[in-house]
């Protein structure tokens, strides 16, 4: 037993259901107690999701508990066969009913007799794996079932497109930026001239899987979800993979010349070297605000980093190489695959942490004392505590991290994106240790009845001079504060040993 | 609505269905702020934690009293020492929190790995000196809002029987004062001992408290209180009466196990639920109830602008928390149509008093009688809701979204669990979260922003 408050990642079938309901036309049954089905709650809150979650709970209770629940699983999934007339029935236990041991499989294959559509029970040890790593394994086994179905078939289509294309693997529902990086990496594809094949799981339909080997090449931007599946597709049909995730102005450039050694491999000619030094120093921002006065000032600044491993490495190397901030430490929760993460960091930090304990992650901050923090949503709320600002560049994800507006974390325009929030995250902070000097935002008391405080109180020239120094927005409030703190003193005149004094006291 | 079949008495369907509600497990998301020295330690999956942190779709995040207590493969094959394992986590939260109880949160998994928290929890409790209560809120016997229920009947088996007498309680200031109150309030009632049952916010038992206190009646405690410490005290023979409908577990325990005469009323959500559930406990305590008729006009002519809104209206209840009957009752006393209550569970014994009270107030309403589905199954309901068109769905989170995008409107049924929809105080607020997205549709007025989702999506 583990005393848990928190967890980074959820349990197995919450990964199996973001890859079975991003396809079209794929029904996933639960066989599952009543309440385990709260991923349709996640997926039309979170997500703001419009259209019905396809997954339904075939409920487990006591009656079923004494039965078996052969019979309900089979006719909720022929009854789900013709009331949506899925391509795909996915079934999937959860923890609990894992325990059962019942023979899923039979279930499916004694389903498969009467349905029209194919059923798959996912495959995954609810116990072993997390949310990540299930959907991981998930979209690998709906993709080798449908290419060896084609392959007996003999629908398979090996021979590859005209021009370069691409399969870009792993985009989910549920998943941190997902849609936007989707968009962003169809635009960079676009402008590199190579063609979006499939894009899977997101807004497919399992047909297209037979699609994946004309394909010149695999993109994986995300490293828990879709490696599996390159793998195995460059096992099977020889595509080759680029998992450089594009993340950044240089792991961009470094991906964008991961592809053009591929095609240059398969005999089309490309120079990309151009389109990216264009990108890098007049199109994108990101560049530019790294040889800027305002990134200037965040030399050598303190920040840690944590997250998933494809976002908290991406970020590590983003604000060292690209920003010269000094990370003190970066870590991952995926510690299942911890070795690739510290080859990836280590360079990069002074530490490397991994491991998926929010409270050790809570107290290596609190130690480090950085100046900024790059985190989960539950490293947000530790830096709410200590009053350390935070970006947030990693999944568990929270309604925060399904903007309405566009914001991607890959490609170009994702370069512009994390540089506001990097910049953004530490004046905050700055603003935050203003308004802590001179005396927080609530002022508890009336200070004067009057509208205007300029009547008893004389500025000095130098204190006005003082004043003036402080920055607006806080200016009216250090201007308050002094004047409050003068007049509980009995002084007249406010000099700018007053205001300093005034600080001491109400900072105090 | 045409009423053309009208049936005269309520029907009752059981669909048996897949349909979708929060686990009994949530119940720890208010139960820990209601009582503030316990500490829930919920005994389950990752499946069990995840909802948890999600639940209710907000991520919490402050270091809360309750925990997951995570079963994993060692001791799902039990390969691990139950007792040990628990011993070691309820010591970590001795040393941690020093609650005044650990909750121990049954599970589905605990259940079917058969693990005998009852009778390892009165061990545990001898040796690490703090009272452990165990309540089986698990998916496969309950729904929702009934995990309070079984919370509830287990700490109905620890209310005292009677007062300590002598001061050997620890003499803590806290207790000295609490005792001291108790004594003041008791011997000045002139009737059985009163006790209420049902976690509402503090607010609301006051209010309940002094409503009850205006007929003449002492309300000598509240299960649960807002200390473990201050259970209330249950002699055999005391009265005792719940505020939501979703207890008959915790009635039953209390009939059964600590002879209390239940007061059987409906609940008090609307005026007309309020107004008849005093009235029933004056009744029972041998009162004459006074100026509730004019209390509850006073009240209906407050409401009046909401009232205006929703007059004539349908309105659909998918099912959720087990509050359907009440506040379908009280939105039919409104002037609503109510189509189909849907609810998860059932009792008819517990809410007969709820029961009589639709049925009555339907007859003088001139509404037609609602049709009850227990266990609804939510693709047919979703068929009856795009035939029957209603004005406003009551409904779960995961169906609100995609009913909107279709031009349905809804309101979230979870919004009532945590509302406070109790006493004649409360009856705005039902109003404010029913009425909310029917202004909301006048505001956005001929937008033509009904449909969100193209034709053939459905």
């Amino acid at each position: 037993m583990k005393l848990a408050y928190w967890m980074y990642a959820g349990p197995a079938h919450i990964g199996t259901l973001r890859v079975a309901s991003s396809f079209r036309r794929v029904h996933a049954i639960m066989h599952a107690p009543l309440g385990d089905d709260y991923f349709n709650v996640m997926r039309s809150m979170l997500e703001r999701e419009r259209h019905f979650t396809p997954v339904t709970a075939s409920i487990v209770d006591r009656h079923v508990l004494a039965q078996g629940s052969q019979e309900k699983v089979v006719d909720n999934i022929t009854r789900k066969d013709a009331e949506e007339h899925p391509d795909l029935i996915v079934l999937t236990p959860t923890c609990t009913s894992s325990i059962l041991q019942e023979d899923l499989q039979n279930f499916v294959e004694r389903a498969t007799e009467q349905t029209r559509c194919d059923v798959l029970l996912a495959d995954v040890n609810h116990y072993r794996v997390n949310e990540l790593q299930a959907a991981d394994r998930t979209l690998e086994q709906i993709i080798r079932f449908y290419l060896q179905k084609a392959a007996k078939k003999g629908t398979l289509i090996t021979q590859k497109t005209a021009q370069p294309s691409v399969n870009i693997l792993g985009i989910t529902t549920l998943g941190f930026h997902n849609q936007h990086d989707l968009k962003e990496l169809k635009k960079l594809m676009g402008e590199l001239g190579i063609q979006v094949n499939v894009v899977l799981p997101e807004g497919a339909t399992v047909d297209q899987i037979a699609l994946l080997p004309q394909a010149w090449f695999n993109l994986v931007p995300y490293r828990e979800i879709g490696l599996l599946a390159a793998q195995y597709l460059q096992a099977e049909f020889g595509l080759p993979m680029v998992q450089t995730t594009p993340m950044g102005v240089m792991a961009t450039a470094h991906c964008i010349r991961e592809i053009q050694q591929v095609l240059n491999a398969q005999g089309q000619a490309v120079d990309y070297e151009s389109y990216i030094d264009e990108q890098t120093r007049f199109i994108s921002q990101a560049a530019w605000f790294s040889r800027s006065i305002d990134c200037q000032n965040l030399t050598g600044k303190k920040a840690v980093v944590f997250g998933d491993n494809t976002h908290a490495a991406a970020m590590t190397q983003i604000l060292a190489r690209e920003m010269g901030i000094h990370v003190v430490w970066a870590g991952t929760y995926c510690t299942y695959d911890g070795d690739w993460f510290r080859a990836q960091v280590s360079p990069y930090c002074d530490d490397v942490i991994i491991t998926d304990d929010h409270t050790r992650i809570g107290d290596a901050i609190a130690q480090a004392e950085p100046a900024a923090i790059f985190g989960t949503q539950m490293e947000r709320h530790v830096g709410k505590r200590l009053h350390i600002p935070c970006g947030v560049i990693s999944a568990p994800v929270h309604i925060q991290n399904f903007p309405l507006g566009y914001r991607p974390f890959l490609g170009y325009e994702g370069t512009n994106q994390i540089a506001d929030l990097v910049y953004n995250s530490f004046t905050l902070g700055m603003e935050d240790h203003l308004l802590e000097i001179f005396g927080g935002h609530d002022t508890k008391e009336v200070i004067t009845k009057t509208l205007s405080a300029a009547t008893d109180l004389a500025w000095t020239p130098e204190a006005q001079k003082e004043l003036n120094k402080v920055p607006g927005f806080v200016r009216g409030k250090v201007k308050r504060n002094t004047e409050k703190f003068a007049r509980e003193q009995g002084l007249t005149t406010i000099t700018v040993e007053v205001m300093y004094a005034a600080k001491e006291a109400v900072g105090a | 609505m045409t009423t053309t079949t009208q049936p005269s008495q309520l029907t009752f369907d059981c669909e048996t269905g897949n349909y979708h509600t929060f686990c009994p497990i949530s119940c720890v998301a208010w139960l820990y702020q209601k009582i503030e020295d316990s500490f829930f330690l919920v005994i389950g999956t990752k499946t069990c934690g995840y909802f948890l942190q999600n639940a209710m779709g907000v991520m919490i995040f402050a270091e809360p009293r309750y925990a997951m207590a995570e079963l994993e493969e060692g001791d799902i094959s039990a390969q691990l020492n139950d007792y040990e394992e628990l011993k070691r986590l309820c010591l970590q939260i001795k040393r941690d929190r020093n609650p005044s109880v650990i909750v121990w949160i049954g599970t589905c998994t605990t259940e079917i790995i058969k693990m005998d928290l009852e009778g390892l929890a009165p061990k545990l409790e001898s040796e690490i000196g703090i009272p452990i209560v165990v309540a089986r809120a698990n998916g496969l016997d309950y729904a929702f809002t009934q995990g309070e229920d079984t919370v509830l009947a287990a700490m109905a088996q620890r209310c005292p029987e009677q007062l300590p007498t002598t001061e050997k309680a620890e003499p803590t200031l806290q207790r000295l004062l609490n005792f001291n109150k108790k004594k003041a309030h008791l011997p000045t009632s002139d009737h059985p001992p009163l006790v209420l049952f049902g976690s509402l916010p503090d607010p609301v038992v006051t209010q309940l408290t002094l409503e009850l206190q205006k007929q003449g009646i002492e309300v000598s405690g509240w299960l649960p209180a807002k200390r473990y410490t201050e259970l209330p005290v249950l002699p055999a023979g005391a009265y005792v009466c719940g505020v939501n409908p979703f207890l008959s577990r915790t009635a039953s325990t209390l009939m059964r196990r600590r002879q209390c005469k239940l007061i059987g009323a409906p609940f008090p959500i609307g005026p007309d639920g309020t107004r008849a559930w005093v009235e029933k406990i004056c009744q029972v305590l041998g009162k004459p109830a006074e100026g509730l008729a004019e209390r509850e006009a006073q009240i209906w002519l407050n409401l009046a602008p909401y009232l205006e809104l929703i007059r004539g209206k349908s309105v659909f209840f998918m099912g959720d928390n087990l509050l359907e009957i009440s506040l379908a009752r009280f939105l039919v006393r409104c002037g609503m149509t109510v189509l189909e209550i849907g609810i998860p569970y059932m009792d008819k014994r517990y809410q007969a008093a709820e029961l009589a009270l639709l049925e009555r107030t339907c007859q003088e309403m001139n509404a037609p009688l609602p049709r009850i589905v227990e266990k609804p199954d939510n693709y047919h309901q979703i068929q009856r809701i795009y035939e029957l068109q209603p004005d406003l769905v009551i409904t779960g989170m995961a169906h609100a979204n995609p009913l909107e995008a279709r031009g349905i409107t809804t309101k979230w049924s979870v919004e009532f669990t945590f509302a406070q929809i109790h006493g004649f105080g409360g009856a705005r607020d039902i109003l404010d979260l029913v009425t909310r997205p029917l202004r909301r549709n006048q505001a956005l007025g001929q937008l033509g922003w009904e449909r969100l989702v193209s034709p053939p999506q459905g």
